[in-house]
């Protein structure tokens, strides 16, 4: 079985581990407390560009060698930006510990030179550029921005190309010092790790951190206003696309909410691919090519999506369609077997996820920096275990709804969904 | 792989997309959806209902010569998986009443991949690559879907679906000996048929352009390569990683990281029993579409010039570790084993294919690249202008 450890170093920075010495590999990440929105209009983006920076050079290495010994250590290494943390992250064979997290723990104190900022800024606005050609065509973002407000939770990850081209690298040097606090940070690892040779490399190597400099609170945006290249318009005008794309909102159970098993359990027989209530009357009968909806939880609020594509003019059909499937939910609820099997599948969902130290990684990372609580996988388990009819059935009552904020990208000609 | 909690199969019949008439283009993907609506005692919904039951991870999908199924389970669930899977591939129900549902889930896949643009430009590129057989789309042709007949997929399903040159493999927590019985007792008295060769790649060098108000242009290129089967398939495959696995990958680290051209751009080797190639990608906005493109041919061509052992090790490292890995993992030892056995006509064990990674010298890299450098590009690209197109010294004396 595996074994949980953690500490907290004198610094204030959080260590947590789930150890398994039958593991191949070993994996490792920093968690930091800082998303979009942690961001004032004119820092936006600026979480997302912080986190390509980290990888462009250090006071000991510059950033053809970050890059160089990340591969020497063989493994799978990268970092990801959300609303509420930015993570960075390696899985290796456990002799690469020591050297791995020498460089990870170094690259969390870049230099943030400015000639690497300004070439990096390129790269930012290419993916700015890179998404807004991909379906759903910004959908999702323009539903968190209209659902949440233009700020706070629905402030867009990647920034506007306005904001990215108009950042300064003072601006992000004053964001790292206010963010990249080590207790606003927690190391994660699963695995095959050796936990106290981690802990006493790491404390040695952070010592500097709580001497960063202070960084003053930027003051908060006007409030009502719109933030610069922002549009909260529901309708996305997308130039040659063939299908719809639908996207709802509304709110869901939090990250800490005792409603969240048993609403991703309702998600599940709502909407998994491959066999729910939307699959069996929207893709099998091949009325659209996506029909699905899921709780997504944050820090402390939560959202329900809603998700649909098909052809544009079968989307007011397909879409009165699933608000009378999920109306059926809500007033006569689920059956015993739909739960059975939807348990079943989340039960050997978290046994084979559970097989890969990488796979365990996120979820016991992002627990421990907003929580503070560990969950083993067979803990997990005995949750799932517990759902009964009643708590899905509560579950869909509360969160279930066809008022949803929505959002439609199609052609211009696309008829109208209401 | 006694470590683990789950087993996996992955299941290879020779009924992929080559096997399809010229008409009927999507064929085998949409008889490979018939044949999961209802098969043995299990209607459709109970199929699924099964699988969920058993805890099954599931896939399926067609390829240039397959019809795959990949599924990954607690390992107590295998022996029902396995006779499931067989009654789904021997005694499918085809229900005609389905048949205009699985059309139209076909239609709706075909066109969600046309609002894609990586996908358009990938797609012709792999035509103007392989020629028109081998260079098929797994998701069909419009006219082709809207064409075809439920006696069509009958007689698609008796020529195509049965033993012969099939591949059944399974990892993870299992004990052999029982598990080739349960193999044995599932598809041991199949009947057997006729296989039939991939025919041979015809491609040619050759520049297309579409059209599109799109924010960034997208770049698609490919040149001929040796396949997987062929003894010098790592040699090209070592030169690829210094190009373009990793981080400090030369187009990674040339392209994007010095010169901030592009948020994507990669390449890598495809390969088919008979032919394979190197397809590459890059996004990036119009007006530094031609200098992405000018400098990413360039490096490849270049790739010899100023080559380091240094870059030879880092890409035996990720292999190897990748190798490693894959022990923590029953589904992608599965499906590696029946790739494998398909192009080579047994299993490689991690051990033999790290010796021979081991193996691999500068010298190696060198003598593959000089005999075969990269020329008669195939380009696809997608955006506002069309790009001026590179010509290499030896497509230019064609």
């Amino acid at each position: 079985m595996p074994e949980f450890r953690e500490t907290t170093l004198s610094n204030g920075l959080r260590v947590a581990a789930e150890i398994d010495g039958r593991g191949y590999s070993a994996a490792f990440g920093y968690f930091v407390r800082a998303g979009s929105r942690d961001e004032v209009d004119r820092e936006s983006g600026l979480s997302h560009f912080l986190e390509h920076m980290m990888f462009k050079g250090t006071q000991l290495r510059s950033a053809a060698d970050v890059n160089r010994e990340l591969d020497e250590l063989g493994g799978q290494s990268n970092a990801y930006t959300s609303e509420e943390q930015t993570v960075y992250y390696a899985t290796v064979l456990p002799k690469f510990q020591d050297r791995l997290i020498n460089l990870l723990t170094d690259m969390l104190s870049p230099t943030l030179d400015e000639n690497e900022f300004t070439t990096e800024r390129q790269v930012i606005l290419e993916e700015i550029a890179k998404y807004e050609d991909q379906p759903p065509f910004g959908a999702f973002e323009r539903a968190m921005e209209v659902h949440f407000g233009p700020r706070g939770l629905g402030r867009r990850i990647l920034g506007t190309t306005e904001s990215i081209k108009t950042m300064e690298v003072g601006t992000m040097r004053d964001y790292f010092n206010r963010r990249y606090r080590p207790e606003n940070i927690v190391l994660a690892a699963t695995g095959n790790i050796d936990f106290d040779a981690l802990v006493a490399q790491v404390d040695q190597l952070t010592q500097g951190w709580s001497q960063r400099p202070e960084s003053a609170t930027p003051t908060s945006d006007p409030d009502g206003s719109v933030p610069s290249g922002i549009s909260l318009e529901p309708r996305i005008v997308t130039s040659d696309a063939q299908q719809a794309y639908l996207v709802g909102i509304s709110p869901g159970p939090s990250s800490t909410s005792d409603d969240r098993y048993a609403t991703r359990a309702l998600g599940s027989i709502m909407g998994d691919e491959g066999g729910s209530r939307l699959f069996w009357e929207l893709i099998d009968s091949g009325r659209a090519e996506v029909a699905t909806l899921w709780p997504h939880e944050f820090m402390n609020e939560g959202a329900w999506f809603t998700y649909m594509i098909c052809a544009p003019e079968d989307a007011k059909s397909n879409r009165r369609l699933m608000q009378e499937i999920i109306q059926n939910t809500i007033d006569n609820g689920i059956k015993a077997e739909e739960l059975k099997q939807t348990l079943s599948k989340a039960t050997a969902g978290a046994i084979m996820q559970s097989e890969r130290p990488s796979n365990r990684l996120f979820g016991i990372g992002s627990r421990w920096l907003t929580c503070r609580e560990y969950l083993s996988t067979d803990d997990a388990l005995d949750c799932l275990r517990s759902i009964t009819i009643e708590d899905v059935e509560k579950a869909a009552k509360k969160y279930l709804t066809t008022d949803a904020t929505e959002i439609i990208a199609a052609a211009e000609d696309a008829p109208a969904i209401h | 792989m006694p470590w683990l909690r789950t087993a996996a199969l992955s299941l290879n019949l020779h009924a992929g997309v080559h096997r399809e008439p010229a008409s009927l283009g999507g064929l085998s993907g949409m008889v490979c959806e018939m044949i999961q609506r209802g098969a043995g005692q299990y209607g459709s919904r109970d199929l699924v209902a099964a699988q969920d039951n058993l805890g099954i991870d599931r896939n399926s999908g067609v390829s240039t010569a397959f019809v795959s199924f990949g599924a990954a389970m607690p390992s107590e669930s295998l022996k029902a998986a396995i006779s499931l899977y067989a009654d789904i591939a021997r005694k499918p129900h085809l229900p005609q009443d389905q048949l205009e549902d699985a059309r139209m889930m076909a239609v709706q896949e075909l066109r969600a991949m046309q609002d894609e643009p990586t996908h358009r430009v990938m797609r012709r590129l792999r035509e103007l690559h392989y020629g028109e057989i081998l260079g098929r789309s797994n998701y069909g042709t419009e006219d082709g879907i809207q064409n075809i007949t439920q006696e069509d997929i009958r007689d698609f399903y008796q020529t195509n679906y049965h033993a012969t040159g099939g591949i059944l493999s399974i990892a993870g927590k299992v004990d052999a000996a029982e598990v080739i019985d349960w193999a044995e007792a599932a598809f041991g008295d199949w009947k057997t048929g006729e296989l039939h060769e991939l025919p041979s790649p015809q491609g040619t060098a050759s520049y297309e352009h579409f059209e599109s108000a799109s924010s960034q242009t997208h770049i698609g290129f490919a040149f001929d390569a040796v396949p997987y089967s062929h003894p010098d398939y790592f040699k090209l495959r070592a030169g690829m990683g210094i190009l373009s696995d990793g981080m400090s990958s030369r187009l990674f680290d040339r392209v994007r990281e010095k010169r901030g051209l592009c948020y994507t751009v990669t390449a890598s080797c495809h390969s088919l029993k008979n032919g394979g190639g190197v397809f590459g990608y890059a996004g990036t906005t119009p007006e530094r579409a031609q200098e992405t493109l000018d400098v990413t041919i360039r490096e490849i061509e270049n790739l010899l010039a100023d080559l380091e052992i240094s870059e030879l090790q880092r890409w035996k490292v990720r292999i190897e570790s990748g190798l490693i890995m894959e022990q923590e993992s029953s589904a992608s030892r599965a499906s590696s084993m029946a790739s494998d056995f398909y192009q080579l006509g047994r299993p490689m064990t991690t051990v033999e294919l790290e010796t021979l990674i081991e193996s691999l010298q500068l010298d190696d890299i060198r003598n593959y690249w000089s005999a075969n450098p990269p020329q008669d590009y195939r380009i696809v690209t997608l955006g506002p202008n069309p790009l001026t197109i590179p010509e290499s010294p030896e497509s230019t004396a064609v």
